[in-house]
């Protein structure tokens, strides 16, 4: 274990060095996981906000089902975007298979229902604070859930926060549609996978602090603005 | 803000113009149950246009609920309601407008609070800016109106809604014991506001538990008690000289608590 | 407020779209499914630059089990197949998905163990008299359990040694279902046997007190095939870069390239492309 620091030492100092494999595979991460979260949240937002608002038939099993679907195995997730993905599948000729706009989708789809089974609760919660005033008022239905998502806004960042930690952990759906290729669909965690199977668990290790160490950042970065608006009084 | 005359006896109806002879809202045989209980039961309401209607009664009397069932927030069992002698439908309600005793404002700043309540009446641009000035001025928070609406105090807050209701230029505005948790100053600009409106035009239907205020602002009065209307009549002939035993017992500060019973003084053996 | 929503939203769906489906033009590369083992070996790293050089084809490795591997042949999802497992090499190429199978390479298997040696197989070079002994001792056994080339060529070691190892699944027979590595790091972990490839056994970073106890044994031989995807099973399959490639692989260069490859001052894979396909 005392090789450790120096190997921990060694990967932070590549970072440090901008070592540019190491980069690519940080950026790549990055690209991948910010724009599925993105793309979650521009889905699930409105999703969750409409089942947390509007009565119609169906809308409990909705809601236990979204819920339910936070619980999703990424690996099967992986293995049905393959399935669909695939040469033989019914999107083959789309070209997206070990692309990372496949790992995009996949974790696209991994991460929607939390964000929109936690958007609703969020929303839900608003709604019955603000009904009676909107009733009143004579807002629409459309106008409900826009003000509603933008007067949640400081509560959503943190939704979008737990999305965005489940998709940069996320390894099974990303190694099996996107194939793990060097250069074109290595990520953090699909690294450290490889290390770990090439038995260099102290550089795997190292890696998996790097990647603690920029997911911590970015949840940082976000908790700072969500304080200064509760001090703002917005939350 | 303007300075207000505080404690001045409210405008004689007589110095506005004679209001329209049929109501502007009524009521027939309201009632209303929720958990197995009977909470509104057989209640008439005719609101005259232009009026200062006080609708008093102590706690669980229903006379939220009467509010909110004439402001088509919720429905009877029984009974129908009509506005201006049709059905009250959405144009109704649009021509409406409540104040709730707490303010329920949005998580933005005050500016946009009144424009979220304009651009959901249809307003745009110039004209919708136009009203959002008026309306700061005459809640006296011009210099607040960049500042998150939650960080006002309780009484600027009530202002903001006082303000953000009259800003849709309604017929009616239902007040729900507006300045219940507000100190005195607060209270008076808010009592400002509503006899500005009422001058305007505005018909007032306002809760209120505080005798002070009801003297200040009553023109007609409706009292209910238990989920029935006690009395009605006008605000110095119920408030001075009231008939019923409920409003009577409000007047002489006891506590009703049914037609059978005797204060806990009487009981006692001891006179108030 | 609303449209100014309505068309940000808009906006962004177009972009995203963009993003997702125009990004890439079409960019000269091919795909190889291939083991674990030449991948973590660091084979490919080593060979693959110099055939980019020289043709401007990018190579992009999919680099999973053998069953998945020709699984994922056997649906399109690759140009090339390189794998170790004759048998399944030539069942793919017979169902019509290959076009032709060539030798490219071999190593062999070994035989790993913890130092303690307790079934006493260490410097045997008969694995056939080996194996019996770890079966006698129930010291663990890890084996790949993943219908690999690994997977499938230590059953039959296992079958020509008499025992009927799946039987004792579960108990010191186990069974990871993982790659090379997953299944060397488990071995490592619980002080069992382990039969790999010595190509990945070398370049492993986690030996801790584990060492080759058999080796040299003829039936440990170990050869890798290459096979060109079937553009008649699937039209789309990059079949021309492809062939570049696999001719490539068996040219001299290619085959000097592999042999050129060192880990720790050992050749890892031996190159015997003799012109011969089966």
């Amino acid at each position: 274990m005392d090789g450790f620091w120096s190997v921990l030492g060694g990967a932070f100092a590549l970072v440090f060095a901008l070592d540019p494999d190491l980069l690519e595979i940080i950026g790549l991460s990055m690209r991948v996981t910010l724009t599925a979260v993105f793309f979650a949240c521009l889905v699930g937002f409105p999703l969750g906000a409409a089942v947390g608002v509007f009565r119609f038939p169906g809308r409990t099993i909705l809601s236990v089902t979204l819920n339910a679907l936070m619980g999703l195995p990424p690996v099967v997730v992986g293995l049905v975007v393959y399935l669909m993905l695939s040469a033989s599948g019914p999107l083959g000729p789309l070209r997206l298979l070990y692309t990372p706009s496949a790992m995009i989708i996949a974790q696209m789809i991994i991460v929607t229902p939390i964000v929109a089974a936690l958007t609703r609760q969020v929303v839900e919660d608003l709604n019955r604070e603000y009904a009676e005033q909107f009733a009143s008022l004579g807002v629409g239905a459309l106008d409900r859930v826009l003000s509603l998502l933008w007067d949640a806004r400081y509560t959503l960042l943190t939704v979008a926060l737990a999305g965005f930690g489940r998709a940069v952990a996320e390894v099974g759906a990303v190694l099996i549609v996107g194939g793990n290729i060097n250069h074109v669909t290595r990520v953090m965690t699909t690294t450290i996978a490889l290390e770990t199977s090439k038995g260099n668990l102290q550089l795997a290790l190292a890696l998996g602090v790097v990647l603690l160490a920029i997911a911590f950042s970015v949840t940082a970065c976000v908790m700072a603005l969500k304080a200064s608006a509760v001090r703002a009084a917005y939350a | 803000m303007r300075d207000a005359g505080f404690d001045m006896p409210a405008a004689p109806s007589a110095s506005r113009q004679s209001l329209a002879p049929e109501p502007l809202l009524e009521a027939r045989g309201l009632v209303f149950e929720a958990g197995g209980q009977r909470l509104l039961d057989g209640v008439d309401v005719s609101i005259r246009k232009g009026s200062r209607t006080l609708v008093m009664g102590p706690n669980g009397a229903g006379k939220s609920l009467l509010l909110r069932l004439l402001h088509g927030l919720i429905h009877p069992l029984e009974g129908d309601i009509s506005w201006q002698g049709g059905p009250l439908g959405k144009q109704a309600r649009q021509a409406q407008a409540m104040v709730f005793q707490r303010p329920v404002l949005l998580r933005r700043s005050v500016l946009a609070n009144l424009k979220f309540a304009l651009s959901v009446r249809g307003l745009r641009g110039s004209e919708r800016a136009r009203k959002i000035d008026a309306a700061l001025a005459s809640a006296g928070l011009d210099h607040l109106a960049k500042r998150p609406a939650r960080v006002l105090s309780g009484g600027e807050q009530q202002r903001l809604a006082v303000v953000r209701a009259l800003a849709c230029d309604p017929d009616l505005l239902f007040l729900d014991e507006p300045t219940a948790n507000l100190d005195p100053a607060s209270t008076a600009a808010i009592e400002n506001l509503v006899l500005e409106a009422n001058a305007r035009g505005v018909t007032i239907v306002l809760i209120t538990h505080d005798s002070g205020q009801a003297h200040r602002l009553g023109e007609d009065v409706i009292f209910l008690q238990d989920g029935v209307v006690a009395e009605t009549g006008s605000a110095r002939q119920v408030l001075n000289n009231p008939q019923s035993e409920p409003a009577r017992a409000w007047h002489d500060g006891r506590l009703y608590l049914g037609p059978d019973t005797r204060s806990l003084a009487e009981k006692s053996g001891r006179t108030v | 407020m609303t449209s100014r929503l309505m068309r940000l939203a808009l906006a962004t769906f177009i972009l995203g779209v963009a993003t997702i489906s125009g990004a890439k033009a079409e960019e000269k590369f091919i795909i190889v499914q291939s083991t674990t083992s030449t991948q973590n070996s660091g084979l490919f790293d080593h060979i693959l630059p110099a055939f980019r050089n020289g043709t401007g084809i990018d190579v992009r490795v999919v680099a999973v089990g053998t069953g998945q591997a020709i699984r994922n042949a056997v649906n399109g999802d690759g140009d090339v197949l390189l794998v170790h497992s004759k048998p399944s090499e030539e069942k793919f190429v017979a169902d019509g998905f290959g076009v032709s199978r060539a030798d490219v390479m071999y190593n062999d298997f070994v035989i790993v163990g913890p130092a303690s040696d307790p079934a006493g197989i260490r410097g045997s070079r008969d694995v056939v008299a080996a194996l019996p002994k770890i079966a006698a001792t129930e010291t663990p056994f890890a084996s790949r359990g993943d219908d690999s080339g690994t997977h499938k060529a230590e059953l039959r070691l296992w079958k020509a040694a008499g025992i009927g190892a799946a039987a004792a699944s579960g108990t010191w027979y186990r069974e990871t279902g993982s790659g090379m590595g997953a299944t060397l790091n488990t071995a490592i972990g619980m002080d069992a046997y382990v039969m790999t490839d010595r190509a990945t056994w070398i370049a492993f970073g986690n030996k801790a007190n584990h060492e080759i106890m058999v080796e040299g044994d003829p039936r440990m031989f170990n050869q890798y095939g290459v096979i060109l995807v079937n553009p008649e099973a699937h039209p789309h399959v990059k079949a021309e870069m492809g062939r570049v490639f696999v001719d490539w692989l068996l040219s001299k260069q290619g085959q000097a390239a592999i042999a050129a490859y060192r880990v720790d001052g050992q050749q890892l894979f031996f190159p015997n492309a003799d012109g011969g396909s089966s």
